[in-house]
């Protein structure tokens, strides 16, 4: 019986392969109807939700488009990247996010790195810890401002409160002092996302053979040299990954700041994102916005476009 | 004899090394764990306080010197909680929209990297460079042309108007694509062979064999979605269609210095989502790797 439905089988194969040869223009349109139709559904969301509004923000920027649908018409040229350029607040929004992106970029690498690093030795209840430094990532942006608003209250705030409990009387104004408020966010945002560099850290480090370390330890390396000569290099690629996903989502910021300092004191903290937002939904300049949008876009594309011959560069020296 | 008395003196160290390595290990393991309790208490401590803070009277919250003890504990701040503000609201919009992005980017997504895993049609290349170009596209840029699209669609303050732009995902595709390429041939051969149409292979072969990649993709998507601040932020403007991080963001100005209040109003949105967390911890846990590792 089943020898029989194999040959069967066998046969129409044999068939339908001589099929597809006789056929192949009519199939290879069926075959480009099928791949289409598959795609559809996804590329009709891409190009309205992605394509279309990027379009459409390369068109604002160049009118004195407003909010409420006035200036439509009012073509502007290249007015509105001029005045981006030469907006000191612009500049000054820019060096906020680029300061931020500087100083929280290592510090969510090399503190992720650690905690991995730690939780990926021989150690009891690694789950607990894994739990504990990935879930405040979780957390939605308003709980975690609002967790950190209070323990930076500088009156009765947890923070201060154990300052002083070690002598420490008076401790700063955290949020309204120019300079420790950059430092307050960053710290805030070390504590929120930390873990999602460290899980894809750990799993990186679990996919590294036992075989290497215990070779190396025979051959006489201690901790600190296994982790320079093999985990270090080993993890070259993903810590390109994590720095590179991180500095785009760090020129991104905006929640954290927006609702812990709102860009103060004095504009100290606002990113551009915020700039972007004002400058679109409460001065309703969307053509400005969008001319600034556009900027942004093309500073971010440009970090991108690096990361991604760097990648290629290494992937063809890996070959 | 000189070489010999080398090799000797080698074979020794490396025995000596040996028979060290445990226990310099054990001591490293032990020097690790502790740090890692006191690192572990430092990062639950702002959750421990806030806690704390929500189950005091009002009264007792902003005592100086400050006390994590309190002879008054109880749980009136929820209850104040529940009664004034729109929590149950702002859940069920998360959810409700949470949902329908998770259901369609798993589903549009899926269908899109199937078509290009599996399907050799002509472009098939160009388009993958396309939609893999999307992911550079940084989605915050794109709100302010992104709402005067929403305003002309007339879904401003509406759940689609949250929905719609999150749900061209193109790095799920990215996920997608790759568990696709890791599944051998034959299967689809066979099933192809025996006349079913891609429909089927895709719907009754793959998705069924893809269980991970999806289970991924959908409890990453969800925690991306509901954690979304910035756009239902803009998007939104009436209270009764808030999500939960838009409606908390105006919980703590209104609130002005009840501090248990605003406390337990946090932990009440965040609950639910460690809740869950805690149960499918793996799959979040992977989708973040299958982001990264496999490339």
């Amino acid at each position: 019986m089943s020898d029989i439905s194999i040959q069967e089988q066998a046969a129409k194969a044999k068939a339908q392969t001589g099929d597809v040869l006789a056929r192949t223009r009519a199939n290879r349109w069926r075959v480009d109807l099928a791949g289409y139709g598959f795609l559809l559904p996804f590329l009709i969301a891409y190009a309205l939700f992605l394509i279309w509004p990027a379009i459409l923000m390369l068109r604002m920027s160049f009118f004195n488009w407003s909010l409420d649908g006035h200036g439509t018409t009012d073509f502007l040229g290249l007015a509105n990247y001029g005045e981006v350029l030469s907006d000191p607040s612009f500049w000054q929004a820019l060096w906020n996010t680029i300061v931020f992106t500087v100083i929280s970029t290592p510090a969510l690498v090399i503190i992720s790195f650690i905690l991995a690093l730690l939780v990926n030795r021989a150690i009891p209840a690694k789950g607990v810890f894994r739990t504990i430094f990935f879930a405040p990532f979780i957390i939605p942006v308003s709980v975690v401002t609002i967790i950190w608003s209070w323990l930076y209250e500088p009156g009765f705030g947890l923070i201060n409160g154990t300052l002083a409990e070690i002598g420490i009387q008076n401790g700063p104004n955290w949020l309204t002092q120019p300079g420790l408020a950059m430092i307050a966010i960053v710290i805030l945002t070390v504590w929120w996302t930390v873990g999602f560099n460290f899980v894809l850290y750990l799993s990186g480090m679990q996919q590294i053979s036992r075989d290497l370390y215990d070779a190396a330890s025979i051959d006489g390396a201690g901790g600190w040299a296994r982790t320079r000569w093999i985990t270090i290099p080993l993890l070259g690629r993903i810590t390109l990954m994590i720095v590179i996903l991180q500095i785009i989502a760090s020129l991104q910021v905006f929640g954290q700041i927006y609702l812990l300092t709102a860009g103060g004191p004095n504009f100290s903290t606002r990113p551009v994102i915020q700039y972007i937002y004002e400058s679109g939904f409460s001065t309703f300049r969307v053509g400005f916005a969008s001319a600034m949008s556009f900027i942004f876009f093309i500073l971010v594309a440009v970090i991108s476009a690096v990361w991604f011959s760097i990648l290629q560069r290494q992937q063809r020296g890996n070959n | 004899m000189a070489t010999y008395s080398v090799g000797q003196a080698r074979r020794a160290r490396a025995a000596r090394i040996r028979s060290n390595r445990p226990l310099r290990d054990r001591l490293a393991n032990t020097g690790a764990f502790i740090l890692l309790i006191i690192l572990a208490i430092i990062w639950i401590i702002p959750l421990l306080w806030t806690i704390d803070t929500a189950f005091k009277p009002e009264g007792e919250t902003t005592i100086v010197p400050l006390t994590w003890f309190s002879a008054h504990f109880n749980v009136d701040a929820f209850v104040k909680t529940i009664n004034s503000t729109s929590l149950p609201t702002w859940y069920f919009n998360s959810f409700i929209t949470s949902a329908i992005i998770t259901i369609l980017t798993v589903i549009l997504s899926s269908m899109a990297a199937f078509a290009l895993s599996r399907v050799p049609f002509r472009g098939r290349g160009i388009l993958f460079w396309i939609i893999l170009a999307g992911i550079m596209i940084p989605g915050t840029v794109l709100i302010v042309p992104l709402f005067t699209e929403m305003q002309s669609f007339g879904l401003v303050d509406t759940w689609w108007g949250i929905i719609l732009p999150q749900i061209a995902s193109p790095i799920a595709v990215f996920i997608f694509k790759q568990f696709f390429d890791g599944i051998p041939h034959e299967l689809e051969e066979a099933a192809i062979m025996d006349g079913a149409s891609r429909w089927r292979v895709y719907w009754q072969i793959w998705m069924p064999l893809s269980r991970a990649a999806i289970a991924a993709v959908a409890i990453f998507t969800f925690v991306i979605s509901w954690n979304n601040f910035i756009w239902p932020f803009i998007v939104i403007t009436g209270n009764d269609m808030m999500t939960i991080p838009v409606g908390l963001a105006t919980v703590q100005t209104s609130y002005g210095i009840r501090y248990a209040q605003i406390m337990a109003s946090a932990i009440l949105a965040c609950l639910p989502v460690l809740i869950v967390f805690i149960f499918f911890q793996r799959q979040i846990v992977q989708g973040i790797a299958g982001t990264g590792l496999k490339e």
